[in-house]
């Protein structure tokens, strides 16, 4: 039934996809001289590439607000599920604290401002890439995907990027009012470098959710029905926002340095948190986010020469 | 005359078990298809069980050794996560609500009009075979992770409790049918059912005792719980194997799971009953 609904969102995310090839061909036929100087300045060359995909991700915004407005109950209700599964998130904390004073050194508001740490990020994940990875399945089964490498624009850039969840910003904002009520119950007053800090580390986090993501979502182009790799990744968010304290040995190694769970939210947490003994944290995550981008880059190119297109 | 009715009847009753045998069969072979997804969901399945139980130790660990939680000590705390997987991966349903949903939205429930099959009786044997092929698929997994954690693992009292936890097994997977299948009913009234779906099962996860015991609530909240459907849908059947329930608990529990399975038949053939009359056979 998901996957009916994304194939519904495909066929309109089609036509965007379309609209933006349109854009891209009248900025290539705006004449000899943008081409002349776009050969001689490698800067200048760099910028209009940038504008040039910021101007298509606008194009792609729009065409996800109005497609998402044209069921309106429906995106209203799916933020409400959105909503009450984080109060469940939270509930379980409570749960937990009633049982106990701490988990490790974690206490109980220290532990809801991780949940909704993590919530945050994996929110704004969900509203950049989510359905687009989990379409990508679908886009190798049908043979859709062909429309997409033929666009003159990078491939991966509009596979990644073509749906928008607009939902997913309104559910990264009550993340973001839990972690405001957490801060003020721990007495925190973040500084705005502890802030932007933190929203560094957001962005990292975010790309190691992506890359493991699409990373997964290329396996489909070796099998074809690869949506329960897709959704066993769900499964990881829920290490994303337990306390990294609770973890020893092989769990601990392997969800650090091979999948990066136990940092993407515990960090950023840690750092608004005041719970940062060291740096080295902060530099793994950062690390971790580079290598995870280039490992998933890598995945996707081999994945992609295996791609035969099913039927024409 | 008698004989011959009889006979009549005979023939009716081994031609309907063997045809609905035929759509376990067939249940069977389709569901073997996914059987990676199967294996996929369950392996991952079983990391964030890892965590939670990683939690536990540390909250345990935090306390004077051999104190308990609620009713429970760490041992048993394992055991009920490990128990609630497995009584899970026996009773959930898989994809059955949404494909119901979609039989009903595509028109593909027109064909069971026709025919003699009655549509609920068809959808149980796929959910019959979709949760056979599963627990064929899981059980090597699953296996190996209960015996690397068995020295955690308790037993149940007696193999009265036993028994009962079996009976409440299948009573568990009937009321989860038939309220996916009711829920589902949804979709001859609305086109999109999937988010009132996920907003019942967020209610089921957390009160059905999927992510906690639900005795190490405080009490009043517990008395409440025992008297919606949820913990019959999961935690029951557990904690009759964990002799949580005394036996005056079990028999008014197990009248309260009956009288839910039945309410959930009861409210399937009720909604399906209004729904086909408002059926247009969109497509089909």
């Amino acid at each position: 039934m998901l996957i009916k609904i994304m194939d519904e969102r495909l066929e309109s995310g089609q036509r965007s996809g379309e609209s933006g090839e349109r854009g891209s061909e009248t900025r290539e036929a705006q004449g000899p001289a943008a081409h002349a100087s776009r050969a001689s300045h490698p800067a200048s060359r760099l910028g209009r590439q940038v504008a040039r995909y910021t101007s298509m991700y606008a194009a792609l915004w729009k065409n996800s607000v109005t497609r998402e407005m044209t069921f309106k109950t429906n995106f209203l209700l799916w933020i409400l599920v959105e909503l009450l599964w984080f109060a469940l998130q939270l509930s379980f904390i409570g749960v937990l604290y009633l049982q106990t004073d701490h988990i490790g050194t974690w206490t109980k508001w220290q532990v809801v401002l991780l949940v909704g740490a993590s919530h945050f990020i994996q929110q704004l994940f969900q509203a950049f890439f989510l359905l687009n990875c989990t379409n990508l399945s679908e886009l190798v089964r049908s043979g859709k995907l062909d429309f997409l490498l033929l666009l003159p624009v990078n491939s991966r850039f509009v596979v990644s990027f073509r749906q928008v969840d607009l939902g997913a910003y309104v559910n990264a904002a009550s993340a973001a009012g839990v972690m405001v009520y957490a801060a003020r119950q721990l007495h925190l007053v973040p500084s705005p470098m502890q802030t932007l800090g933190f929203l560094v580390l957001s962005v990292a986090g975010i790309a190691i959710h992506y890359s493991l993501m699409f990373l997964l979502a290329s396996i489909s182009f070796w099998t074809v029905r690869a949506q329960g790799i897709v959704w066993g990744y769900y499964n990881l968010f829920n290490i994303a926002r337990l306390p990294d304290e609770a973890f020893h040995g092989l769990f601990k190694a392997l969800f650090t340095f091979a999948i990066p769970m136990l940092l993407v939210s515990n960090v950023p947490a840690r750092l608004l948190a005041d719970k940062l003994s060291s740096p080295k944290p902060v530099l793994l995550l950062l690390l971790m986010s580079v290598v995870c981008f280039c490992v998933s880059e890598w995945g996707w190119r081999v994945s992609l020469r295996r791609y035969t297109s099913a039927s024409a | 005359m008698v004989v011959f009715f009889g006979e009549e009847g005979k023939i009716a009753g081994v031609g309907c078990v063997r045809k609905y045998w035929h759509v376990v069969n067939i249940g069977m072979q389709s569901n073997l298809t996914y059987r990676f997804n199967f294996l996929a969901r369950t392996v991952f399945g079983l990391i964030p069980l890892i965590a939670i139980l990683s939690v536990w130790r540390t909250i345990y660990g935090g306390k004077n050794p051999g104190s308990k939680v609620g009713t429970y000590t760490l041992a048993e705390m394992i055991s009920y996560y490990l128990l609630i997987t497995l009584v899970d991966a026996l009773t959930a349903v898989n994809e059955d609500d949404w494909q119901i949903a979609a039989d009903i939205k595509d028109g593909n429930i027109s064909q069971f009009l026709l025919k003699p099959i009655d549509y609920l009786c068809y959808r149980l044997c796929l959910f019959f075979s979709g949760r056979l092929t599963y627990v064929a698929v899981a059980a090597a997994p699953l296996a190996i992770f209960i015996l690397c954690l068995r020295r955690y693992f308790v037993l149940p009292p007696d193999w009265a409790a036993f028994g009962w936890f079996v009976v409440s097994i299948v009573l568990t997977a009937m009321l989860q049918f038939f309220s996916s299948f009711a829920m589902a009913m949804l979709a001859f009234w609305v086109l999109e059912v999937s988010t009132f779906i996920f907003i019942l099962f967020a209610f089921e996860y957390i009160a059905s005792g999927h992510l906690f015991p639900l005795d190490i609530l405080p009490h009043g909240l517990q008395q409440a719980l025992y008297y919606t459907p949820f913990p019959y849908q999961l935690y029951f059947p557990v904690s009759i194997y964990m002799g949580k329930a005394r036996p005056a608990d079990l028999v008014h529990g197990l009248m309260l799971q009956v009288f839910w399975v039945l309410a959930a038949y009861a409210l399937a053939r009720f909604a399906w009953n209004r729904g086909i009359k408002r059926y247009s056979a969109v497509g089909g």
